[in-house]
């Protein structure tokens, strides 16, 4: 079922940002991606705190054929390394999420978090300054009081546009535990962050307090059994929330119901298969990602192997469940020694609900139709394919005889992996972050 | 830069003098200039005194030149836009009057489009006042279109800001705007968006206000049906206050079939924070609907919030109870509190949440002004001092503090019994929060209870206060002393404290020591010249020995503020030495305050 036909996909590379060395500092490691919600502006962030927003070139966005490119729009600084001296723990400036507000003004604004401080970031574009001082000439010269004739009132003149990010609020020492996600609610006026043991509910015109609105957190930590580890906000009911946990458990909870939701109303639980179960079988079934479909009707998470999609109606079993590569259950071992069984994928689905994706090893990323019950590997790679040409499936395959675009699992690079990707809201765009580099393919039209 | 301006300020001041410029041009030129300065807070200062630079600048020229800078001035930090959005409301003398009050306009609409809501709603309530300093031709020709303009902005900050605005020019207008603001007004209450939603609900009571009758019963009632059952809880909870001024608006025949069906879903409502703000509003809600509603139809409904399976809701009518108890109608009330709201309040005496005890308690004394002294004894004291052994120490000092209430009824007497073990028992709190929330009450309490059961149960925990380990429980212990002799005088204060409290000038640790010059302070007016020159002031002279500094310079204060107390001879003779003796010590600070002291009281 690998692609379509020929033996190519309809995805190319549209665009590929960041240095191709192989020698990459720490602080370029991307660790978030987002789509704002008209699709024009994608942030990054990194883990040395910084945040770049490339924008989609307003020119070309009439010809249906060449889709216009990215480019930066506006770098920042969102968050410093800072050191917590009453726990003596340094707070890493690693930006761990990234959500967009829905646009309100001529503004864009965007929440970012690292493990203890969110913040509201407002980008604006100033193109006009003003000119004319009474004391002074413009370049900061001195002009003499006595010829101080009349009051001059500075006029504004055009500018060469400028966009500015400017720090709006900072919602800080609410989390005990580190932030995991952030969520923006659809009442436009709250948003949930969750760490490894609650949730809060926060306003967002308010930094000074928040309310608890789940709480896991045992009398006695030697009981706890299970962290939050995903959470979000459904895109449509403002009452609506879920969040995931390492038990490979998801819980739906209605704030309506009552102000500490620490009683959920819906819990999605897959019974384990006991012929599977092993040592790993509780860690590779920790839910990374929970995301809502579009139309809300849906929900997906992704664990360490697979991809599920439940109906928000049935919580017994998914509705779907896709191998993003089964052939690791072989290779656990090894992956729990070299840690990348603690590696958290996320996924994220096509604008009409049809198609989803998440990333893999390697460089891969998956793409699973669900009208069409297909799936196909592809490879982020800057090397292998130029701009503009469709991209060739890979097979992952665990015998020794190899065709074309064949690999064995023992050759997979497992230091290469895209664990963040954001589809476009509109179009057939995705964005996904490989170790430094950030990868922008767009599928061709039939 | 900043920096510049500061230091340049004074040099070319002095040049000035002797130039032929305009010297009053100066200090306006340098507001000017700092509007534009890099430090927001020279901004702000030019932005407050906006009126000053208009009045230099003249009306014509603020019109044409300093209003169109500001419209533009939109990128400023939100205290700066939020400092003119103020500036401006009241700005239409300095642009020439009413005549020209509509070139106002587009700055603050500008400033009504910002995305920081005080700022919005800073330049809306300016945007309102102004505009009833439009005539009614500028409000059609001026204001209505900027209306109109926020009402079908883009951005959903614009069409909140239009929200506001429609109450304030629609009673001027002509029938045809009337026709068009209330068609906006319909659009925005169906918006895309539940920004504009929430602001569309929280200003059409006051919108229905301003409509005529048969439009509030077209229009109106049909909106706040709508956004009483709208998708967004927020939305719905704001339609509940709506629904309470519209309440006041109809008459009474009316409210059964346009009002009520409503307000009966959203004392309903699934979520609970609706239900809470029907909880919050039910004072007001019974009070617009009027006797009969209130006994069919909220008696039921206020029995269901008080047993509510969410505590917040619980915890807010929990509130109300002695409102709505009080405002029930006269000829039925007893019956209703007595069957239908007492056996609520009772299973609410031992709710399983603190908050929703806490809030009974702070309101539940004052059913006993209502229900008089039978049923109080009967019913009410049992409840009472079931809460004054509550678990909760905020339980019982909610109760402690209403005491007021029963005395007038029943006198305190009866409540004696219960009350001392829970005061001994908040006195001796581990928390030392909780022994200043009872110490605050002690005054009271004294009162009320008398000067015998005081001497007799209440004056040792004073005292013991004194000598507590937190320091803001001292303090407090001391001013509380001195309104316990403001109330029982100063013969008293002689024969109880005054003994006491000079003892500790001979306790070994020095904090208790100090506590006596504290006590001291406070205690000398009220005690009057005598007992503080025969009694207090020897004390306080043979501590100006103490071998601690601190000891001795707090000596230096206390007979600063006692000064004014004593006579002259007294202070020239007796106390004049101390301190010069004090202001020659080897500590610095005792030499300071002892100068301090000498010069204060005159001395030198």
């Amino acid at each position: 079922m690998d692609g379509d036909g020929e033996g190519q996909s309809r995805w190319c590379l549209s665009q590929v940002k960041g240095a191709v060395d192989d020698d990459v500092a720490e602080a370029d490691i991307i660790s978030a991606v987002e789509f704002n919600h008209s699709g024009e502006l994608l942030a990054t962030g990194d883990r040395g705190g910084r945040i770049v927003i490339f924008q989609q070139e307003q020119e070309s966005k009439s010809l249906p054929q060449c889709r216009a490119e990215y480019n930066v729009y506006s770098t920042f600084q969102s968050h410093e390394p800072e050191f917590d001296y009453l726990k003596s723990l340094e707070i890493e400036e690693k930006i761990n999420k990234i959500r967009w507000l829905p646009q309100k003004n001529a503004a864009h604004f965007l929440l970012s978090t690292n493990d203890k401080t969110i913040k509201l970031w407002k980008i604006s574009e100033r193109d006009k300054r003003p000119e004319g001082y009474n004391l002074k000439e413009e370049d900061g010269r001195f002009r003499h009081p006595s010829s101080l004739t009349t009051l001059r009132v500075p006029v504004f003149q055009p500018m060469d546009l400028m966009v500015e990010a400017s720090p709006r609020r900072v919602y800080a020492n609410a989390h005990t535990y580190h932030i995991n996600s952030i969520s923006v609610n659809s009442d436009n006026e709250t948003y949930l962050s969750a760490d490894d043991l609650r949730i809060n509910l926060w306003h967002l015109d308010f930094t000074d307090r928040s309310f608890n609105i789940v709480d896991i957190k045992p009398v006695n930590m030697e009981e706890l059994t299970e962290v939050i580890t995903a959470s979000e906000f459904h895109p449509l009911q403002c009452n609506t929330f879920v969040y995931g946990s390492s038990k490979g458990s998801v819980r739906l909870c209605d704030m309506r119901a009552s102000a500490l939701c620490d009683q959920h109303s819906k819990l999605f639980e897959e019974p384990e298969d006991p012929s599977t179960r092993s040592f790993f079988s509780e860690i590779i079934s920790s839910i990374s990602d929970v995301k809502f479909s579009h139309s809300g009707r849906y929900m997906m998470t992704r664990d360490y192997l697979t991809l599920k999609i439940w109906d928000l109606h049935m919580e017994s079993r998914p509705v779907e469940t896709y191998q993003v590569h089964g052939y690791l259950r072989s290779k656990l071992c090894s992956l729990y020694e070299n840690d990348c069984i603690f590696d958290k994928f996320e996924c994220c689905w096509r604008s009409d609900d049809s198609e989803v994706m998440t990333g893999s090893y390697n460089n891969f990323f998956r793409m699973f139709n669900r009208d069409a019950q297909q799936d196909v590997t592809l490879e982020a790679s800057w090397e292998n394919g130029s701009p503009g040409c469709p991209l060739k499936p890979w097979r992952v395959c665990t015998g020794s005889r190899r065709k074309r675009n064949e690999i064995g699992v023992d050759c997979l690079d497992f230091s290469r992996k895209i664990l963040y990707t954001s589809w476009h809201p509109q179009d057939n765009v995705v964005a996904l972050a490989t170790v430094n580099n950030l990868y922008i393919f767009q599928e061709k039209p039939n | 830069s900043c920096s510049c301006t500061v230091v340049s300020k004074q040099p070319l001041a002095s040049k000035m003098a002797g130039a032929d410029s305009d010297d009053s041009l100066y200090p306006i030129a340098v507001l000017i200039d700092e509007l534009r300065n890099e430090d927001v807070q020279l901004r702000l200062n030019s932005i407050k005194k906006l009126s000053t630079i208009a009045l230099a600048l003249g009306v014509e020229r603020t019109r044409t030149e300093l209003l169109p800078f500001l419209t533009d001035t939109i990128y400023d930090e939100d205290e700066v836009l939020l400092a003119l959005a103020e500036q401006l409301g009241n700005f239409t003398m300095l642009v020439g009057g009413p005549e020209y009050v509509h070139c106002l306009l587009p700055p603050l609409e500008s400033l009504a489009t910002v995305e920081e809501t005080v700022v919005r709603d800073k330049a809306v309530e300016s945007l309102r006042k102004i505009s009833h300093e439009h005539s009614p031709v500028d409000l059609e020709v001026h204001f209505e279109p900027l209306v109109k303009r926020l009402a079908s902005g883009d951005w959903f900050t614009s069409r909140t800001s239009a929200c506001g605005l429609f109450s304030v020019c629609y009673p001027r207008v002509s029938s045809t705007v009337k026709a068009e603001i209330r068609q906006h007004f319909r659009t925005l209450c169906s918006d895309d968006t539940p920004m504009v939603r929430r602001a569309a609900a929280s200003k059409l009571g006051e919108f229905a206000k301003v409509l005529e009758l048969e439009y509030v019963k077209s229009d109106i009632i049909s909106l706040f049906t709508a956004l009483a059952s709208d998708e967004q809880d927020s939305v719905r909870l704001l339609a509940v206050e709506a629904g309470v001024s519209i309440a006041t608006l109809l008459p009474q025949e009316d409210l059964e079939a346009l009002v009520m069906p409503t307000l009966r879903q959203a004392a309903e409502d699934k979520s609970w924070r609706v239900r809470y703000m029907v909880a919050d509003k039910f004072s007001d809600l019974q009070k617009a609907v009027g006797p009969e509603i209130t006994k069919n139809d909220l008696v039921p409904a206020f029995q269901n919030l008080l047993k509510d399976c969410e505590a917040e809701v619980r915890a807010a009518a929990a509130n109300k109870v002695k409102e709505f108890c009080e405002n029930l109608p006269e000829d039925s009330r007893e019956t209703i509190i007595m069957t239908h709201i007492l056996p609520c309040v009772k299973e609410l005496v031992s709710d399983t949440n603190q908050h929703v005890k806490s809030a009974l308690a702070s309101v539940i004394m004052g059913l006993s002004t209502i229900l008089g002294k039978d049923n109080t004894i009967e019913h009410l004291l049992p409840l009472f001092l079931a809460q004054l052994k509550d678990e909760c120490p905020e339980v019982r000092l909610n109760i402690i503090s209403n005491l007021d209430c029963v005395n007038e009824v029943i006198g305190i007497r009866q409540l004696s019994q219960s009350l001392l073990p829970a005061i001994v028992e908040l006195a001796e709190d581990a928390k030392w929060r909780v022994r200043l929330a009872i110490i605050e009450y002690m005054p009271l309490l004294a009162g009320q209870l008398g000067v015998e059961f005081f001497d007799e149960k209440l004056n040792s925990l004073c005292m013991a206060w004194l000598v507590d380990h937190v320091y803001a429980i001292r303090e407090a212990a001391t001013c509380n002393l001195m309104k316990l002799v403001e109330k029982f005088g100063a013969e008293w204060a002689q024969n109880t404290i005054v003994p006491k409290v000079l003892g500790m000038a001979n306790d070994p640790n020095y904090l208790h020591r100090m506590t006596t010059l504290f006590c001291i302070n406070a205690l000398s007016e009220v005690c009057g010249q005598e007992i503080t020159t025969k009694h207090m002031l020897p004390v306080v002279f043979k501590m100006s020995n103490d071998q601690v500094a601190n000891v001795r310079f707090n000596v230096a204060k206390s007979l600063q503020k006692i000064g004014p107390v004593l006579d002259s001879n007294c202070l020239q003779t007796e106390v004049k030495p101390v301190l010069e003796k004090l202001a020659s010590d080897q500590d610095m600070d005792v030499k300071y305050f002892a100068q301090e002291a000498i010069s204060v009281l005159s001395l030198a």
